[in-house]
């Protein structure tokens, strides 16, 4: 005997919520890029805990497949990231497209 | 309250507290950190919920190689600007009400749960050798697209290096 499925449920939820939070109000693209793997990360556990409630293996198999997918998303939004540093110098996603803010 | 519920609760504290710490943190460095914490903390949580194959990759993917991943890039990149954190009182009403519409979405869904839900579940595992067989068995083809979306990001990633590459040295060149 664990817990109820609506407490693993709720963890998810709470963190899902940071996740959004950080990606929302954070003006950052790696801390954006964070959130984004908090959320992905909330989304395998509450996979993981519906597999464990309704007594199915095919929660893990999609927590297995989340992972695989953030790793991919993750290199490639890095990699545009410093892409993007390099041509504008800045990581503040309202200076990338014009000249929002002017850099000295 | 088992000792498999202690240890649920402990973990859960864990990863809420750590993941609320690096999503405030304005130095990046000590966010990456604290997530890698926080993952951890999910691995145990998986290897409680009874999978330990995506417990160990958890390990292995997430804290080792997309949080070095992260701390590469962020010790890379010197930012001379200091974060803005001034935004139009719009922007934090927009955040603001998809917050609460989401947090709404949530109780009521955890309210109006199906049957059952509110009991304790039974402790099950899956083992690593039961789970890989099953999943080749019935995900062969989720496999290959996975590994193919992982070809194409590498060759996406070495692209994006690349025509950077060229272009500096083509602008080299023009001196």
């Amino acid at each position: 005997m664990i817990v109820p499925y609506t407490h693993v449920i709720l963890l998810a939820a709470l963190l899902f919520l940071a996740g959004m939070i950080c990606t929302v109000l954070r003006r950052n693209l790696i801390m954006l890029l964070l959130g984004l793997e908090i959320m992905l990360n909330a989304a395998a556990v509450a996979f993981v805990g519906a597999g464990l409630h309704l007594q199915q293996i095919e929660g893990q198999a999609a927590a297995l497949f989340i992972l695989a997918v953030a790793a991919a998303e993750v290199s490639v939004g890095l990699a545009l990231i410093v892409c993007i540093y390099r041509q504008t110098g800045t990581l503040d996603p309202e200076c990338i497209e014009a000249d929002a803010c002017e850099l000295e | 309250m088992s000792v498999y519920s202690i240890f649920f609760y402990l973990i859960a504290a864990v990863m809420i507290l750590s993941t609320a710490l690096a999503v405030t943190r304005k130095n990046m460095v000590h966010a990456v950190l604290f997530l890698v914490i926080s993952f951890l903390a999910s691995a145990l949580l998986f290897f409680l919920l009874g999978a330990p194959l995506p417990g160990i990759l958890e390990v292995v993917i997430y804290a080792g190689a997309i949080m070095v991943l992260f701390l590469f890039v962020v010790m890379m990149i010197r930012i001379r600007a200091p974060e803005g954190s001034g935004f139009l009182f719009w922007h934090y009403l927009g955040a603001g009400g998809l917050s609460a519409v989401y947090v709404a979405a949530c109780l009521l869904l955890i309210r109006h749960a199906g049957p059952g839900t509110g009991a304790p579940m039974a402790a099950a595992v899956a083992a690593p050798a039961d789970f890989g067989q099953y999943l080749f068995e019935r995900h062969w083809l989720g496999i290959e697209i996975v590994s193919l979306l992982l070809l194409v990001a590498l060759i996406g990633v070495f692209h994006l290096g690349l025509s950077r590459a060229g272009q500096r040295s083509g602008k080299g060149g023009a001196h």
